[in-house]
């Protein structure tokens, strides 16, 4: 599914400060993968750079999405490939409503794969379902993106994008900060839903509480912009005990 | 990341180009170049008017010679010269009036066609009754006699002129006087034709009316006059909507529409303006000095004005209410677009006369290229307006770091128990919002059209259905080449 070489970036308006420093990462089909370390060490950047945002320059390795040149890719060539990267920090947008934007994402990407706008009944039925999973309001959806949601409220729409973009690579970017313990059950059960042997899932958290819920199969730890230990479940368990410090010292 | 190679043709390819530019050949009937008594006679003349009529534009005239040019607008604009026009052009089959849409010239069928407006279609499928303006002269209405049904006249200026003389000489010039500034008097002087709405007392008129204008001749001036009448508790919603055709030379064209809402009554008058604004060099566009002003003379009556500006090389309009009747209510909400070379300065006058008048502005300017967008707006509150509410809402977007946005308000309270809000905003839109649309699959310019459409959300809400429909689809068109 993924498969990452020697990942190198750094921001684009300052050259100076490399945040990858040579990441390597594979990720086969339908496997779920969490990445954990501590702040700063670049795990969002690398989530960023997953979706290709603008502000991060790649200087060197690959990336590449079932045999495809992810880099080389726009951002929404990327959602068009399968790439979907849930935020931490959702972007309002003020005046659209979260039903047309989720109309406008799914026929901007039908329409990069030349096939035809969704049926509006169709659309209704994916709304509707989608929303009765997540325990979202009909209300909610029909506000402005993000706009004047609740952290909750915001972290739910992400899995609901997720769900009706129906993408291959699904990205989730601390998608349990500032969520109670039922959002949070909520958001991972959600998660838990989209897991098919088809799509894979890179997942990056400070906590091992959200491993509660849902279950990886690989657990990495990354620091200093690359990744320092690989593991299974017990890997996070293990880092909640010691902590960072003491793990990283460890590290070989 | 870079666009696309394929984004940039794109972008160069639409870049600047009208999407409605072309004229079609239909012989013209002229009169010639000037402005002078003659030529006001001549038009006169031409329309069989009454000798009070003519007496009315000969006076104005007299205004016009001594009124200096405006200047306090945040516009730049070489001197008009008003010699070197044409003041007067009518399509030649004007002397055997159509009688229905057979009879019309295909021609200018055709013309419909190519703007996207199937007449008859449209006007059987959206229940709109269309009175079509094709350089000053109205050649055909449609929906006539469902509207006589309900009591509604729906008609040319010029045939109100000829039929309901009471009621244009009554009301005609009582909003915006003749010598209320050169424009209004210019086009008192020579306006060509226009709109005429009469609503008796307690009709809801039946659907919505609608004109398109559109310029169609070189260097032909046009001045609209539309007058609409609510009488006592009737409704009345009113569209107006324009694309015109590519052209070198500017074009001045100045509008008067006044509106005159009794107790009770209420008058929703929508625009979308989109004349052409000149190419990415600034060269050409249409001069757009329009002088729109209501009043709500009743107690209880209400002007709602919403407009879509997106067109014009210069835009200077301000869509103004009285507020005479107690409890009368004034709105405005206004999208104004500029890119490339365009000026825009536009806003609204509310004017508090009656006791708990309430008025309510909400402006949404967005300037991209190297065009400079200014809100100017006016709430007066006179008196004896005990208890007068306002609230202004001016926002504005900026595309790129070459344009302009200015926020010009006044306030003046003489009532010390009004309260008057203002909340003012500058934004850019942010690359965080760009990426999160385009991370779910939005390029460049659908994202930024759906970030336009929601800021402008609150005004286009307010449009009829399917003119909002139309204001979005404009609204994208007129953002082409001014991203990435």
């Amino acid at each position: 599914m993924l498969n990452i070489k020697n990942l190198k970036a750094q921001l684009e308006e300052n050259e100076e400060v490399q945040i990858l420093k040579g990441l390597d990462l594979e990720i086969g089909d339908g496997e779920l993968h969490a990445i954990m370390g501590p702040n700063g060490s670049g795990k969002s950047t690398l989530s960023y750079v997953l979706a290709g945002k603008e502000d991060y320059e790649v200087t060197d390795g690959s990336v590449e999405l079932d045999g495809e040149d992810l880099l080389d890719m726009d951002p929404e060539e990327r959602a068009a490939a399968g790439v979907f990267l849930a935020f931490q920090y959702p972007v309002e947008i003020p005046g659209v409503p979260m039903t047309t934007f989720l109309r406008t994402a799914i026929n901007a990407i039908r329409k990069q794969k030349d096939e035809d706008e969704i049926d509006t009944l169709e659309f209704m039925k994916l709304i509707k379902e989608n929303c009765r999973k997540l325990g979202i309001k009909e209300d909610m959806i029909k506000r402005p993106v993000n706009v004047g949601y609740s952290g909750g409220e915001k972290k739910r729409a992400e899995v609901l994008q997720m769900a009706i973009l129906d993408p291959k690579l699904c990205i989730l970017d601390e998608t349990d900060s500032g969520l109670d313990i039922d959002a949070l059950k909520v958001v991972s059960e959600g998660v838990n839903n989209l897991r098919n042997e088809n799509r894979s899932f890179l997942i990056i958290t400070h906590y091992q509480r959200l491993l509660d819920y849902i279950k990886p199969d690989h657990v990495h730890i990354m620091a200093d912009g690359k990744i320092v230990q690989s593991g299974g479940p017990e890997l996070a368990l293990e880092l909640e005990e010691k902590g960072y410090g003491d793990l990283l010292n460890d590290a070989p | 990341m870079v666009a696309t190679q394929e984004t940039i043709d794109t972008v160069k390819e639409t870049q600047g180009k009208y999407k409605y530019g072309f004229t079609t050949d239909i012989d013209m009937e002229m009169a010639p170049k000037g402005l002078n008594e003659d030529i006001i006679r001549f038009i006169s003349a031409k329309k069989s008017e009454p000798e009070w009529m003519l007496e009315w534009r000969l006076n104005a005239f007299k205004v016009w010679q001594s009124l200096p040019e405006p200047d306090w607008a945040k516009l730049k604009f070489p001197q008009i010269d008003y010699q070197d026009s044409y003041y007067y052009a009518a399509p030649k089959s004007d002397k055997d009036r159509p009688k229905s849409l057979d009879e019309v010239d295909p021609k200018l069928l055709e013309t419909y066609e190519k703007l996207g407006i199937p007449l008859k279609e449209q006007a059987v499928l959206a229940g709109v009754a269309v009175d079509v303006v094709f350089d000053s002269v109205s050649v055909a209405t449609t929906f006539k006699e469902k509207l006589k049904e309900a009591g509604v006249i729906f008609c040319s200026i010029s045939e109100a002129i000829q039929n309901h003389p009471e009621l244009v000489q009554k009301y005609l010039g009582t909003v915006i006087p003749v010598d209320d500034h050169k424009f209004s008097a210019l086009n008192s002087a020579m306006f060509t034709d226009g709109s005429f709405v009469y609503v008796p007392k307690g009709v809801r008129c039946p659907m919505e009316l609608s004109t398109y204008f559109r310029i169609n001749a070189m260097n032909t001036g046009q001045f609209e006059r539309t007058l609409i009448i609510a009488d006592e508790g009737s409704y009345v919603s009113y569209l107006e909507g324009c694309t015109a055709p590519q052209r070198d030379e500017h074009q001045l064209h100045a509008a008067n529409v006044e509106l005159i809402a009794m107790k009770d009554a209420e008058i929703k008058y929508s625009t979308v303006q989109n004349w052409y604004p000149g190419d990415e060099e600034g060269k050409g566009g249409i001069y757009n000095f329009v002088t729109m002003r209501g009043i709500c003379e009743g107690a209880n009556s209400k002007i709602s004005w919403t407009q879509v500006e997106t067109g014009s090389a210069i835009t200077w309009k301000y869509p103004s209410c009285i507020l005479k009747g107690d409890n009368s209510q004034g709105e405005f909400y206004s999208v104004a677009m500029t890119n490339n070379y365009q000026q825009a300065d536009t806003g609204t006058k509310m004017i508090h006369i009656g006791k708990n008048t309430r008025s309510r502005i909400v402006s949404k300017g967005i300037s991209s290229g190297k065009s400079d967008n200014t809100y100017r707006g006016l709430v007066k509150i006179l008196p004896n307006a005990t208890n007068a509410r306002n609230f202004t809402q001016c926002d504005s977007l900026l595309i790129g770091d070459t344009c302009g946005a200015h926020t010009v308000p006044y306030i003046e309270s003489k009532a010390p128990t009004a309260i008057c809000e203002h909340e003012a905003t500058t934004a850019k839109i942010s690359d965080d919002q760009m990426f999160y649309a385009q991370s779910r699959g939005l390029d460049e310019e659908e994202a930024t059209a759906l970030i336009i459409n929601g800021f402008c959300k609150e005004v286009l809400q307010h449009l009829p259905m399917e003119f909002a429909v139309e204001a979005q689809k404009l609204i994208a068109i007129s953002l082409e080449g001014s991203v990435g």
